[in-house]
């Protein structure tokens, strides 16, 4: 296991525990020692738990000779090198689709809690000054706002689903238009889609060619009344520009649970109420990450019975 | 109609609203009138029309004080502050802003559902704390799939239940009776209700009959995995009650938009990180507000005009 265990819940590791022999390497916070082990033990690694903060890098795929599978505990596999394993025959497995609801609900929380202002209007009420100063300033309607989705997968058409309820028209960006989004808007570029709606929502996979989709022409596009969600990954953000832009006024605001460098979240944002920043937790709840663990589990299992993988991405 | 003297009762918050009313009538705030009962007797054979609020109306007691008055024109849905009784006796007319504000108040309702449900305002303080630098946030509950108890399945109700449908919850609700066409579950006591659902939404009207429908047997039945939303009225719920199962643990949790004497909120419920507490801002939208105050405004020029009421109650 290449993340940090106080990263995984307790489940997963019982599971993984009672199962196999479970190594707990620390590969960012003791960098050292991991190496260390790892030459200790480069013949005996036969599988790799892996999750969103770090998997398995061609650095560590080439220092184990015997790795057969990396199992990722998560449904993005940025931080597992690919091509590499596809090479090397190394098997790679995900958790699509038991955290897609999980994680459209937090994209729709996060559009009502910036329209809303939810979170600094709590804030209010809890420091006393709703009877000190009175009401709160009037927000901003979320119904019937039009919303543009980068990515209308799995995850993107939950959070159409979603915003229909409430009205909202739906525009999508994808490589190329899809036959399940007939009703919905589709724009040819990001840049066109930012232009056209309201709020603006990164729900696709972070490959090199989606890297910084989210760009200042793309914020421009957006514009001082728009409103940007992440629920992808952080490099998908220009993260600078973004900050820049909110600081200025130049984007309405945002809504993000996801970072350039996790856990690290520019101190600049702390300030604003029209964001509201979250630590990553789009697919942290217990229902999810219990299904997730099952999923590592099992397709490990799988593996190493000669069965075929549950939810294989190589 | 300049000439035509109007009372507002309650505090003159939205300038867009005063302006109005100022542009077409002569404009009283009964808010910055020093000695209030003087004023009344000075002015009791001018007033011909009363604007209220969701914080204050008109009662018995100022009705009798206005014999020429002729409308009530509320700037709010909620009638519990209005003598609608009284209103009635004396061929008084009343009106409200239905409709206009039922997109935004359903829209808060699943703000506070997703907000409570995801810890959204307890997680965005812990990042800007500075703590997810010390680690990830625990783990919170799966909003998707929750069934959502609605009681009063009005113009409000119904557009909850349809947003919620989109998050895959079963609707239950209850009503005085059972609704016909309509697909939920209906339960004959709101007890009943709360023990089968997971989310308890209050959306029904204050009356006599409902102040309170929210006690301490209510409660105990949603229990300590149980979260009550409350978009109503404070008086809908025994607010010591509510107060004391939350700091006991024998709620799970409360998304409150309303409480018994506004703007205070009991101070208990500070701490408590499995509350969200919003100071009435449930049609507090900048769209909205302007839609009630062409109504408020609307339906007293058509009063005034002989014309047929916009939206009249009595």
């Amino acid at each position: 296991m290449t993340c940090s265990s106080v990263q995984v819940q307790p489940y997963l590791l019982e599971a993984l525990e009672e199962k196999f022999t479970l190594h707990k390497l620390d590969t960012t916070t003791e960098p050292d020692k991991a190496a260390r082990f790892l030459r200790s033990h480069r013949d005996s690694i036969r599988a790799v738990v892996g999750t969103a903060f770090v998997g398995a890098d061609a650095e560590l795929i080439d220092q184990l000779p015997n790795l057969e599978i990396v199992s990722s505990y998560s449904v993005g596999v940025d931080k597992i090198d690919l091509a590499k394993c596809k090479e090397k025959g190394i098997r790679v497995t995900n958790c699509p689709d038991v955290s897609t609801d999980d994680v459209a609900d937090l994209a729709l929380g996060l559009m009502l809690a910036v329209s809303r202002r939810l979170c600094p209007i709590d804030r209010y009420v809890r420091s006393g000054l709703w009877s000190k100063l009175g009401d709160y300033e009037l927000t901003t309607k979320f119904s019937g706002k039009t919303v543009g989705i980068i990515g209308p997968g799995n995850i993107g058409m939950a959070i159409a689903k979603r915003a229909e309820a409430f009205g909202c028209p739906i525009s999508y960006f994808s490589r190329s238009k899809k036959p399940a989004c007939i009703n919905y808007n589709y724009c040819p570029t990001v840049v066109d889609l930012a232009a056209n709606c309201d709020i603006l929502v990164v729900a696709c996979a972070l490959t090199p060619d989606t890297r910084h989709i989210i760009n200042r022409d793309v914020i421009d596009a957006l514009g001082p009344e728009g409103v940007l969600i992440n629920i992808g990954r952080g490099p998908h953000v220009d993260e600078a520009e973004l900050v820049s832009a909110l600081l200025e006024g130049r984007l309405g605001g945002a809504g993000l649970d996801v970072f350039q460098d996790e856990p690290n979240v520019p101190e600049e944002l702390f300030k604003l109420d029209n964001v509201v920043l979250m630590p990553h937790v789009g697919s942290a709840t217990v229902e999810a990450r219990k299904a997730m663990a099952d999923l590592v589990v099992g397709n490990l299992e799988a593996h190493f019975l000669n069965k075929p993988l549950l939810t294989p991405v190589v | 109609m300049e000439s035509i003297s109007v009372l507002m009762t309650c505090p003159p918050v939205h300038p867009y609203l005063v302006e109005a009313l100022e542009k077409r009538f002569t404009l009283h705030k009964l808010d910055s009138v020093p000695d209030k009962p003087q004023f009344l007797s000075s002015h009791r054979d001018s007033i011909r029309a009363v604007v209220g609020n969701a914080a204050a109306g008109a009662d018995a007691e100022l009705i009798d004080q206005l014999p020429k008055l002729e409308i009530v024109s509320s700037y709010s849905v909620g009638l519990d502050k209005i003598d609608l009784a009284k209103c009635k006796e004396k061929g008084i007319r009343v009106t409200n802003t239905p409709d206009v504000l039922t997109d935004d108040v359903a829209d808060l309702a699943l703000g506070l559902m997703l907000a409570v449900l995801r810890r959204l305002c307890e997680s965005d303080r812990y990042v800007r704390s500075g703590l997810w630098k010390k680690g990830d946030y625990k783990l919170t509950t799966k909003f998707s799939g929750k069934t959502v108890g609605i009681i009063g399945l009005g113009r409000i109700g119904m557009a909850i239940a349809q947003r919620a449908e989109a998050f895959s919850c079963p609707i239950s609700y209850f009503s005085r009776s059972q609704k016909p066409g309509i697909n939920y579950k209906y339960h004959p006591s709101v007890v009943d209700l709360a023990a089968n659902c997971d989310i308890l939404v209050v959306a029904c009207a204050l009356t006599p009959e409902t102040r309170h429908i929210i006690n301490r047997e209510v409660i105990d039945a949603l229990g300590p995995k149980g979260v009550l939303i409350n978009i109503g009225r404070g008086p809908h719920v025994d607010e010591a009650e509510l107060v004391s199962a939350l700091v006991e643990g024998r709620l799970g949790g409360a998304g409150l938009d309303v409480f018994q004497d506004e703007p205070n909120v009991p101070e208990e419920l500070f701490k408590l990180e499995n509350v969200v507490l919003l100071p009435h801002v449930g049609s507090g939208t900048v769209e909205t507000r302007q839609a009630m105050a062409d109504l408020v405004v609307g339906n007293l020029e058509a009063h005034f005009l002989n014309k047929p009421l916009l939206t009249p109650v009595v």
